[in-house]
C-alpha cells in the first residue's frame, strides 16, 4: 500500500476552472474513458490533471515523453540482479496494476511505435500484454489513461496516428481570459492583482505575434515565473525580460518589440 | 575701409546691402578681407556670377566658420580658376553658406574643399597625365547637389557617395552627370545607404511586429522620402493604402529613431482604435484644427492608460511653445493650439493662460469618466475656438515656431466630406489592361561586392528567374542508358550510403532491451567472482540523412566549346553528368534543386530552374535538362546568392550548394576580372554564414588560379572532362557520406 501512497497528491493543487472541464473530466472518469488534453504549452494541462487526481482521490503517475523513449520505458524491462534477471515494471504497468491515473505528458514527443503499446489499454479490453515476460495484465478498475498533446508545435513528422487519436475523448485548453489569467497569477504568487494584469497584457502582446516569428506565445507558467521573481524584489522590467521574453525567442526584432511592450506597459 | 572696384552693373546693385550685412556680422579686418576677396574674384574675369555669389554668401559663411575661412575660400577659388573647371566657381560659392550651416566647423569645411579638389582631379579628363582642355563631367553637378547632400549626410557619408560616383561611372560621363545631379536611382540608393538615423527599411519588421503585437493592427506601410521634397515637408498620414511614414528618422536627444517611429505608430493606432470619423462640412477650418487637437489628445490619453511608457516619448517629441513667445502682428492660431495640446498631454505645463487652464480642466473632467468620444471633443474644440478667437488669427503671417508635432498624422481619416460623392462621377479607370507584363516576373535585386571600395553596391544586379524551356525527355533517358554500366556501379555505392533507419547500439548501461549475449557473459563473470560488466543493455538509434542539395550550373557561352581530348561539347558532357547525379540523388531521396544561370550585364542575370526541391525526377525535369543551352557570360555572385536564398529556406540539417562551372566569373560590363571573383567570394562567405556549404566543381584546367580565391578549399578541378559523368555523382556521395 505504501507504494500507492507515494503517488497520491496530499494537498490540493491550485486550479482555476475556466469552464466545465472539471465536470466533464469527472464524467469521463466515471466510465474510465481515456482523455486527451490539448492546448498550448504552459496553459495548465498538467496542473489540471494533478487537481483532478486530488479531487478524485486517486494516485497519479506522470511520464514525460521524449523522442528516445521506447516501449520498454513505459511497460517495463528485465534487469540483472544477483540471481540472474529480474522484471521491473514500467510506469504504465504500475499504474495499470494499482489503479492509478497514468498521465503521459507531451505524447507526440514519443515515437509512433512507442505509442501503440497503449492501444490495448485504451479500448474495451483494458489489458496490457507484457510480451517479453509472457504476462497479460488486466487493468485495475480504477485505472485511467490521460495524455496531453500540444497541437501548436507539432510538425508533420510528429503527429498522433489516427488510430491513437480515436481512442481518446478530448478536451481543449487555452490560455485563460485576461481577467482569469491575472487572477491565477495573483493567487499563485501573491502578487498585486494590478501588476498581474500588466503581466497578462505583455503575454497578450506576444500571443498576437504567434506565427510571425514566434511559434508559441508567452505561457501562464512564464507569467508565474516573472511574478515570482518580482515578488523576490526584482525590478518589474528585468523580471519580465528574464522570465518572459528571453526564454521564448532568439529573434532580435521580436525581442525588441516585446522589450518595448514591457517598457510601455510598466511606464 | 577699402572700396571695391568692379564694373558689373548687378554687383553695384547689391553691393550696398551686402556690405551693410558684412559690417554687422564681421570685424573690421574681416570686412577688409571680404572686400579684398571680392576684388580678386572680380579680376579673374570669369563673369559676374562668381562675384555676386561671393558677395552674398561669404559674410554668413565667415560668421559661421570664423573669418580665417575667407582667405582659404579665395585661395581655393583662385586654384579652381586655373583649371578647365572655372565654370564650377559660381556653384561652389553659391552653396557655401548652406554647407557651412550643416558642417558648423572650419576644419570640416577645409575637408569639403579638399574633397571638391579631389573630385575635380579625378574626373577631369587627362591627356598624358596633364589636364586636357575639357572640364570635369560632373563637378558642376556635384557642387549644385552638395548643399542637399550635406543636409542629410555626414562628411564621411558625402565622401563615400562621391567616391562611389567617381569610381563606378568613370567610363560613362552621361551617367556620371545623372549620378551627381541626384537624379539616377543608383545615386539615391547610395545616398539612402549613407544616411544616418534609423532607416525605415531596416526596421520595417520591428514596426509591423509592434503594430501587430501591441495594437493588433495589420496595416501596410508606405514610406515617403524627406530628402527630395524641398518645397513642402510631407507629414505622416493614414489612408486606404496604409500608414505613410518617413523613410528615415534621426535619433534625437533622449529618443532614438526607432522610438520616433513607434511614437508615430502608437498615435495612428490609437486613432484607428478610438476615433469615429465625422462630417467636416459643419465646421470651419479653425474649428477643425482645434477639434483635431482635442481628439489627438483624447486618443493619446486612452493609449497612455494602456501603455504608460508612451507618455515619456510623446512628451519628449511634443514641442513646448513658450507662453507669450508669439510676437504681436502674427496669427497666433497654431501657437495657441500647440500650447493647448501640450497642456492636455503634460499636466506640468505651467501655462497661465486662463482659457488653456480652463479647457485643460474640462478635458480632464471628460476623460475622468470612461473613454469620452470624438463628438464630445468636437464640442470642446468648437467652444475653445469661439472663446479664444482673436482678430489677428485670420492674418496671413502665421507663427509656426514650436508648433509642429512631428509624430502626429494629419488626421485625414477623421473627416468625411459631404462633397465627395456629390459631383458627377467621371470614370478615370484605364479602359484596357496593359499586356505583356505577366510574362516576366519582376527582377530580384541583389547587391554586389565592390572589392576596391570595400562595400556593397546596393541593388546592383537584376536577376530574372524563369522555368527553363522543355525539350525531348527521351534524350536524357538515352543518355542514362548509355551510362548504364556506370549507373550500376554507382548503385552499389549508394546502397551503402542509404539511410538505415534504426541502428543498434550495444553495450549501454541503460537501454531499451537486454542484450542477452552480454548479459549472460556478465552473469558468468559475476558467478565466477569477477566484476561483471554493467553495460548489458542495448538501444536503437535513428540514422537518417537530412541534407538538401542545390546544383547550380554555369550556362555561359563557353560551355558550347568542345573539350580538349573529347568528341562532345562540354554542354553534352555536363548534361550526362547532371542527369546521372539527379538520378542518383533521387534514388537516395535527398531533396535536390537544379538551376542554371547566365548573364548579360548586371541588368540581366537569368536564373533558369530545371528542377525544384519538391519535384520528382520525371519526364518534365528530364525535358528541361534535354533543352539545356549555352550563351552569354558568367556573373556568378548573384546566381550563388539566389540559389542560396532558396536553399537556406529548406528544412534540412545540412545544406549543400554545388556549383558546376567551366570558367572564371566574368561579364561584358566589368573590366576588372577581380571584381566578380571577389564578389563571388563574398557571396560564398555570406552563404557560409547562413549554414550553406558551397562546393565548386570546375571544368577549367587553369582554374587553380582563381577558384581557391572564391571557394577556399571546397573545390575540385576536373581536368579530364570526359570523366565528369563518373566523377560528379561520386564526388557528391563522398561529400555527403
Amino acid at each position: 500500500m505504501n507504494e500507492t501512497e507515494q503517488y497520491r497528491i496530499a494537498k490540493e493543487p491550485f486550479y482555476q476552472a475556466q469552464g466545465k472541464e472539471i465536470k466533464l473530466f469527472e464524467a469521463a472518469y466515471k466510465s474510465r474513458m481515456p482523455v486527451m488534453l490539448k492546448g498550448p504549452t504552459g496553459c495548465g494541462k498538467s496542473r489540471f490533471v494533478e487537481h483532478m487526481a486530488w479531487r478524485l482521490g486517486k494516485p497519479l503517475i506522470t511520464v514525460a515523453c521524449n523522442e528516445d523513449m521506447t516501449a520498454s520505458d513505459l511497460v517495463g524491462r528485465f534487469l540483472l540482479d544477483a540471481n540472474g534477471t529480474r522484471w521491473q515494471d514500467g510506469p504504465l504497468t504500475i499504474a495499470a496494476r494499482m489503479g492509478a491515473i497514468c498521465y503521459l505528458d507531451e505524447i507526440v514527443e514519443a515515437r509512433q511505435d512507442t505509442t501503440v503499446v497503449i492501444h490495448p489499454l485504451t479500448d474495451y479490453r483494458r489489458t496490457l500484454p507484457l510480451d517479453k515476460k509472457g504476462e497479460q495484465i488486466s487493468a485495475h478498475p480504477d485505472f485511467q489513461l490521460v495524455i496531453s498533446y500540444n497541437p501548436g508545435y507539432q510538425n508533420l513528422m510528429k503527429d498522433l496516428k489516427q488510430s491513437t487519436k480515436q481512442r481518446f475523448s478530448a478536451m481543449e485548453f487555452d490560455y485563460a481570459s485576461a481577467e482569469v489569467e491575472s487572477e491565477i497569477v495573483a493567487k499563485e504568487t501573491g502578487i498585486d492583482p494590478e501588476v498581474a494584469s500588466k503581466l497578462v497584457k505583455i503575454a497578450h502582446t506576444a500571443r498576437n505575434l504567434k506565427g510571425h516569428g514566434l511559434s508559441e506565445g508567452i505561457s501562464t507558467r512564464l507569467l508565474v515565473y516573472a511574478a515570482t521573481l518580482m515578488k523576490d524584489g526584482i525590478e518589474a522590467q528585468d523580471a519580465c525580460r528574464m522570465a518572459m521574453v528571453r526564454p521564448i525567442t532568439d529573434d532580435a526584432d521580436i525581442r525588441d518589440t516585446l522589450d518595448n511592450a514591457i517598457d510601455s506597459i510598466f511606464g | 575701409m577699402k572700396t571695391l572696384q568692379c564694373g558689373f552693373p548687378k554687383v553695384k546693385d547689391v553691393l550696398g546691402d551686402c556690405l551693410g550685412y558684412a559690417q554687422k556680422v564681421l570685424s573690421e579686418d574681416g570686412v577688409d578681407a571680404y572686400i579684398d576677396g571680392a576684388q580678386a574674384i572680380c579680376r579673374m574675369g570669369r563673369g559676374e556670377a562668381p562675384v555676386l555669389a561671393f558677395l552674398e554668401e561669404m559674410p554668413l559663411t565667415a560668421s559661421l566658420l570664423g573669418e580665417e575661412i575667407i582667405h582659404d575660400v579665395v585661395d581655393f577659388v583662385k586654384k579652381l580658376a586655373r583649371t578647365p573647371n572655372s565654370r564650377s566657381i559660381a556653384p561652389f560659392l553659391q552653396g557655401m553658406a548652406s554647407i557651412a550651416r550643416s558642417l558648423e566647423s572650419a576644419e570640416l569645411f577645409q575637408k569639403y574643399m579638399w574633397l571638391v579638389k579631389r573630385t575635380m582631379e579625378s574626373t577631369t579628363p587627362k591627356v598624358h597625365g596633364i589636364d586636357s582642355m575639357y572640364e570635369s563631367a560632373c563637378l558642376k553637378e556635384f557642387l549644385e547637389s552638395a548643399p542637399q547632400l550635406f543636409n542629410q549626410l555626414s562628411m564621411r557619408g558625402v565622401k563615400n557617395w562621391v567616391e562611389y560616383g567617381v569610381k563606378n561611372y568613370s567610363a560613362d560621363p552621361d551617367s556620371q552627370r545623372e549620378y551627381f545631379s541626384l537624379t539616377s536611382p543608383d545615386s539615391r540608393a547610395v545616398l539612402q545607404r549613407e544616411r544616418y538615423g534609423v532607416l525605415f527599411s531596416d526596421s520595417e519588421r520591428k514596426l509591423s511586429l509592434y503594430l501587430r503585437g501591441l495594437w493588433e493592427i495589420e496595416e501596410s506601410f508606405v514610406p515617403y522620402s524627406l530628402a527630395f521634397d524641398t518645397l513642402r515637408n510631407p507629414v505622416p498620414y493614414y489612408d486606404e493604402q496604409g500608414i505613410h511614414l518617413p523613410d528615415v528618422y534621426d535619433d534625437l536627444p533622449g529618443v532614438n529613431g526607432l522610438d520616433r517611429y513607434r511614437a508615430l505608430l502608437a498615435h495612428v493606432s490609437a486613432h484607428i482604435r478610438w476615433t469615429t470619423p465625422m462630417m467636416a462640412d459643419n465646421y470651419s477650418p479653425f474649428q477643425r484644427i482645434s477639434i483635431e487637437a482635442f481628439e489627438d489628445c483624447r486618443v493619446e490619453h486612452l493609449a497612455m492608460r494602456e501603455y504608460p511608457g508612451l507618455a515619456r516619448i510623446w512628451k519628449r517629441l511634443h514641442p513646448k511653445p513658450l507662453e507669450g513667445s508669439c510676437p504681436e502682428g502674427w496669427s497666433q492660431i497654431r501657437h495657441r493650439i500647440a500650447m493647448l495640446s501640450r497642456a492636455l498631454l503634460d499636466p506640468d505645463h505651467g501655462y497661465e493662460n486662463a482659457a488653456i487652464v480652463k479647457y485643460e480642466r474640462l478635458f480632464r473632467e471628460k476623460m475622468a469618466h470612461g473613454n469620452s468620444s470624438t463628438t464630445e471633443m468636437a464640442d470642446l474644440g468648437v467652444a475653445f475656438i469661439s472663446e479664444t478667437r482673436q482678430q489677428s488669427d485670420l492674418g496671413a503671417k502665421i507663427w509656426f515656431e514650436d508648433t509642429e508635432i512631428e509624430y502626429r498624422d494629419d488626421n485625414r481619416l477623421m473627416w468625411r466630406f459631404f462633397e465627395d460623392g456629390d459631383e458627377e462621377v467621371y470614370e478615370t479607370r484605364p479602359t484596357s489592361q496593359p499586356k505583356d507584363e505577366t510574362e516576366k516576373m519582376p527582377p530580384r535585386l541583389y547587391p554586389e561586392w565592390d572589392h576596391a571600395a570595400n562595400h556593397y553596391r546596393p541593388d546592383w544586379v537584376s536577376l530574372y528567374e524563369n522555368l527553363h524551356p522543355a525539350g525531348d525527355a527521351a534524350k536524357i533517358d538515352r543518355l542514362l542508358e548509355k551510362n548504364a554500366q556506370l549507373a550500376k556501379r554507382l548503385k552499389k555505392i549508394m546502397d551503402m550510403l542509404k539511410p538505415q533507419n534504426r541502428v543498434r547500439i550495444r553495450y549501454q548501461e541503460e537501454g531499451s532491451e537486454l542484450d542477452l549475449d552480454v548479459a549472460i557473459r556478465s552473469i558468468t563473470d559475476f558467478r565466477g567472482g569477477a566484476q561483471p560488466d554493467p553495460r548489458i543493455n542495448m538501444n536503437h538509434r535513428h540514422d537518417g540523412r537530412n541534407i538538401a542539395v542545390s546544383l547550380l550550373l554555369d550556362l555561359s557561352a563557353s560551355l558550347d566549346d568542345v573539350a580538349p581530348g573529347c568528341t562532345q561539347s562540354k554542354l553534352e558532357i555536363s548534361q550526362e553528368a547532371v542527369s546521372l547525379l539527379a538520378w542518383a540523388v533521387d534514388e537516395l531521396g535527398d531533396p535536390l534543386a537544379i538551376g542554371g544561370f547566365h548573364s548579360d550585364t548586371r541588368h540581366e542575370v537569368r536564373y533558369l530552374h530545371f528542377k525544384g526541391y519538391g519535384e520528382s525526377w520525371g519526364p518534365e525535369v528530364k525535358g528541361r535538362l534535354a533543352k539545356m543551352e549555352a550563351g552569354f557570360s558568367t556573373r556568378m555572385g548573384a546566381a550563388i546568392r539566389h540559389a542560396g536564398h532558396y536553399l537556406s529556406h529548406q528544412q534540412a540539417e545540412k545544406k549543400l550548394l554545388l556549383v558546376l562551372t567551366d570558367g572564371e566569373p566574368s561579364d561584358v560590363d566589368v573590366q576588372d576580372p577581380k571584381t566578380l571573383i571577389e564578389d563571388a567570394k563574398v557571396a560564398v562567405r555570406e552563404l557560409d554564414g547562413k549554414g550553406v556549404y558551397t562546393y565548386c566543381i570546375s571544368l577549367d584546367p587553369s582554374a587553380d588560379e582563381y577558384v581557391s580565391d572564391i571557394f577556399g578549399r571546397n573545390f575540385t578541378v576536373i581536368d579530364h572532362i570526359a570523366s565528369l559523368p563518373d566523377r560528379l555523382p561520386k564526388l557528391f556521395m563522398a561529400l555527403t557520406k
